[in-house]
């Protein structure tokens, strides 16, 4: 069983990845080309669906299944890659994602969760090995955002102004 | 000056605690190298030839009397006793211990000071004028805007992670001395036809590998949308520029590679799509960041010929490093830190507190940080002129060299940095040795040399009237000469004459190059106005002569 942060607390993982076990797991995140490639099948699936989207796709391209989507799951392959964090904010602000916005692959770890809860991701999947306790520190390691619109950082403890 | 709040301070702590336990994680073995990498250059430190290079942040170079004490303290108790000014206006210690630095980086928030974002792929230390406030060509004072930009940038949750480093100059006068057209961006003030500010906004240039001069894709952005219009020109460069390739990751390699036309398209479509969801810059916001820079209390005073009767030495350094202010009574003061024999840009502790008693006493208590690798006094009266002048001399700060040919720049090359192909510090003794005669080096006027000691250009040898570039043949210590660059006002790269010198050449064929100016100049034509009315052909052939080592 694995588990992830989930809005700041510690949660078993109610999702699986596509080719991980269990196959048939009522909630399943699907790679965004394998989504593609499979369009009817994944229409006609019944349980809840997710996706997983790669640092160079485009956001804006999954507009259309976005309303089908309970979940959007984006890599990170590691710490220097920061695109993931245009696509969650693009996700979040632009295409008005409601669902699961998630932080997986091998790039998450502590030291990146209080930038990444900020883009507007709410569930972290972290990196093998990672402390996920230290983790759930690390996101409230800072009481100060310099930029506005930050989630969990009062009001007055933002600068300017959206 | 701006003084930080409680949100500031707060932030700054938080941080030192993050890094604290970075390093110790590190230390302990729970972070490999490779981990901790992005995270300590995102806190200034590199791990260079001898030590690790801590490279403290002096934003927009504005330091208070305090802050420079604290610099020297802690050159003095981790380091050498001594610091380097760079051309971005931080300073660098050398020789600090790894597991030292959280507790430096602890020092140095007492005094409201950090190494955020001195390194690393993010927006670095925002650069301005160095004459801001007090220059007579004025259109309006940057910092207020550079402080508001460095807060935008700090810890920016989506730019953190960018595909290079990222750099921004303001510029707020009709002369450009920020340099603002080789940055990722320039901001260069504007006003419109009711006389708001806004910002003329230029993006791509950049020095190092493929040098390029920034074009222009906004004439005017009003300053509310400044900050909203930087975030939608660094989610495209995030999203689009390069990350496979680290010498084309810059975003001048982005702008290229779509062309201009098309890059401005993309970044105002971005623009549109962002505007309702972005960061507002408000007036009052505005107004709160100008009361940090509002004039000090000058006094009422009158210009005076203060060098008359006074000794020639004197009179010298009155004209070459001193400036004229906007307020009458006053001067700007350049803190010469290119002594002939001395490293350009190197203080001592001692020499940095007695700089920091003196801005107490005649500058308001304020210190600047030039991208020449001086300091600056930037209000002192000038009847105090001759008292200062006689401080600095004593502590082998006067050198009245600026704006001549030894008020040269140049990175700390070999012998620091594990980039560098060459030493630049040998070479920059031997120019000063080779034109130690004051009388022929004012003669020769404005001459810029920069100098860097690989392709990376930290000394920004391409915009330097003469540029040296270290470079590695077969394992020996070679120099690239060119000619014809310049960074304010009228930006040009510079362009190779020929074939690399030895090191021992490189002074002497300066000196032949000089000779050429002064064999072709009119009368008080200045160097660089000579080489583009004659062209370049006769200065290679003279640079050459008598050189048959060059190979
Ligand atoms: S130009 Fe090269 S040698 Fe000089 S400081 Fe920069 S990286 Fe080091």
């Amino acid at each position: 069983m694995r588990y992830i942060l989930r809005r700041r607390e510690i949660v078993a993982d109610d999702w699986v990845h596509l080719g991980e076990d269990p196959e048939g797991a009522a909630a399943l995140i699907v790679p965004l080309e394998r989504l593609r490639a499979d369009g009817a099948r994944w229409a006609a699936w019944c349980g809840r669906l997710g996706v997983r989207i790669a640092p160079g796709d485009a956001p804006e391209d999954l507009a259309a299944q976005l309303p089908h989507l309970a979940l959007v799951a984006v890599e990170f392959p590691n710490a220097g890659d920061g695109r993931g964090y245009s696509q969650g904010r693009l996700l979040r602000s632009r295409l008005g994602f409601r669902g699961e916005l998630r932080a997986v692959g091998a790039g998450v770890k502590r030291d990146q969760v209080f930038l990444l809860a900020r883009c507007g991701f709410d569930a972290i999947e972290l990196g093998a090995g990672e402390d996920l306790e230290a983790a759930r520190r690390a996101l409230t390691r800072y009481t100060v955002a310099y930029q506005p619109g930050a989630a969990g950082i009062p009001l007055e403890r933002q600068r300017f102004t959206l | 000056m701006y003084r930080y709040d409680e949100l500031d301070q707060a932030f700054v702590e938080e941080r030192v605690a993050e890094f604290r336990d970075q390093t110790r994680r590190h230390l302990a073995g729970e972070l490999s190298e490779d981990e901790f990498r992005p995270l300590r250059l995102h806190n200034g430190l590199y791990i260079q030839r001898h030590a690790p290079m801590l490279r403290i942040a002096i934003p927009y170079g504005l330091l208070r009397s305090a802050q420079l004490r604290k610099l020297a303290g802690l050159a003095r108790r981790y380091d050498r006793g001594y610091g380097h000014f760079t051309t971005r206006q931080n300073l660098q210690l050398n020789w600090p211990a790894l597991a030292d630095v959280p507790d430096i980086l602890a020092e140095l928030a007492t005094v409201q000071m950090h190494a955020i974002q001195t390194s690393g792929n993010c927006v670095r230390n925002v650069t301005a004028d160095h004459m801001a406030g007090i220059a007579r060509d004025e259109i309006d004072d940057p910092r207020p805007y550079c402080e508001i930009v460095r807060q935008w940038a700090t810890l920016h949750p989506e730019f953190t992670y960018l595909p290079r480093k990222f750099k921004i100059a303001i510029t707020g006068s009709a002369e450009d001395r920020a340099a603002s057209e080789v940055h990722d961006i320039g901001l260069r003030l504007e006003r419109d036809a009711h006389g708001a500010p806004g910002f003329a906004v230029l993006v791509g240039g950049g020095l190092g590998r493929a040098p390029a001069i920034g074009v222009p894709i906004r004439d005017f952005l009003p300053l509310g949308d400044l900050l909203g219009y930087l975030e939608a020109i660094l989610r495209v460069y995030n999203r689009h520029g390069r990350r496979d390739n680290i010498h084309k990751a810059r975003i001048k390699v982005l702008v290229k590679s779509l062309g201009a036309a098309a890059f401005r398209d993309e970044v105002e479509a971005e623009w549109q799509a962002c505007r309702a969801d972005a960061p507002v810059v408000t007036a009052a916001e505005v107004e709160r960041m100008r009361t940090f820079f509002r004039p000090p209390r000058y006094e009422a005073l009158a210009d005076r010929d203060v060098a008359r009767g006074r000794e020639p030495r004197f009179a010298a350094w009155f004209r070459y490093n001193t400036r004229a202010h906007r307020v009458p009574g006053y001067r700007a003061v350049f803190v010469s830190l290119k002594a002939h024999g001395a490293n350009p840009g190197d203080a001592t502790a001692a020499q940095m507190e007695a700089v920091a008693d003196l801005a107490e006493r005649c500058s308001f208590g304020l210190v600047r940080t030039t991208h020449t690798q001086n300091l600056l006094l930037a209000d002192v009266r000038q009847d105090e002129l001759y008292a200062v002048w006689r401080e600095l001399e004593d502590q082998g700060l006067a050198m009245p060299n600026i704006g001549t040919l030894t008020d040269l720049i140049a990175c700390p090359g070999l012998d620091f940095c594990s980039l560098a192909n060459a030493g630049t510090l040998g070479v920059a003794h031997a120019i000063q040795r080779q034109f130690d005669a004051l009388d022929y080096l004012y003669d020769l006027g404005n001459i810029e040399i920069k100098m860097s000691g690989c392709m990376n250009a930290c000394g920004h040898h391409h915009v330097g009237h003469i540029g040296i570039l270290g470079v590695d043949k077969h394992g020996e210590e070679w120099y690239q000469v060119s000619l014809g660059g310049s960074a304010n006002g009228f930006t040009a790269l510079g362009e190779v004459i020929g074939p690399s010198v030895p090191k021992h050449e490189v002074a002497p064929t300066i000196g032949r190059i000089v000779e050429v100016y002064r064999a072709l100049r009119t009368e008080d034509e200045p160097f660089i106005d000579t080489l583009r009315r004659v062209g370049l052909e006769p200065f290679r052939a003279g640079a050459y002569a008598l050189h048959p080592q060059a190979a």
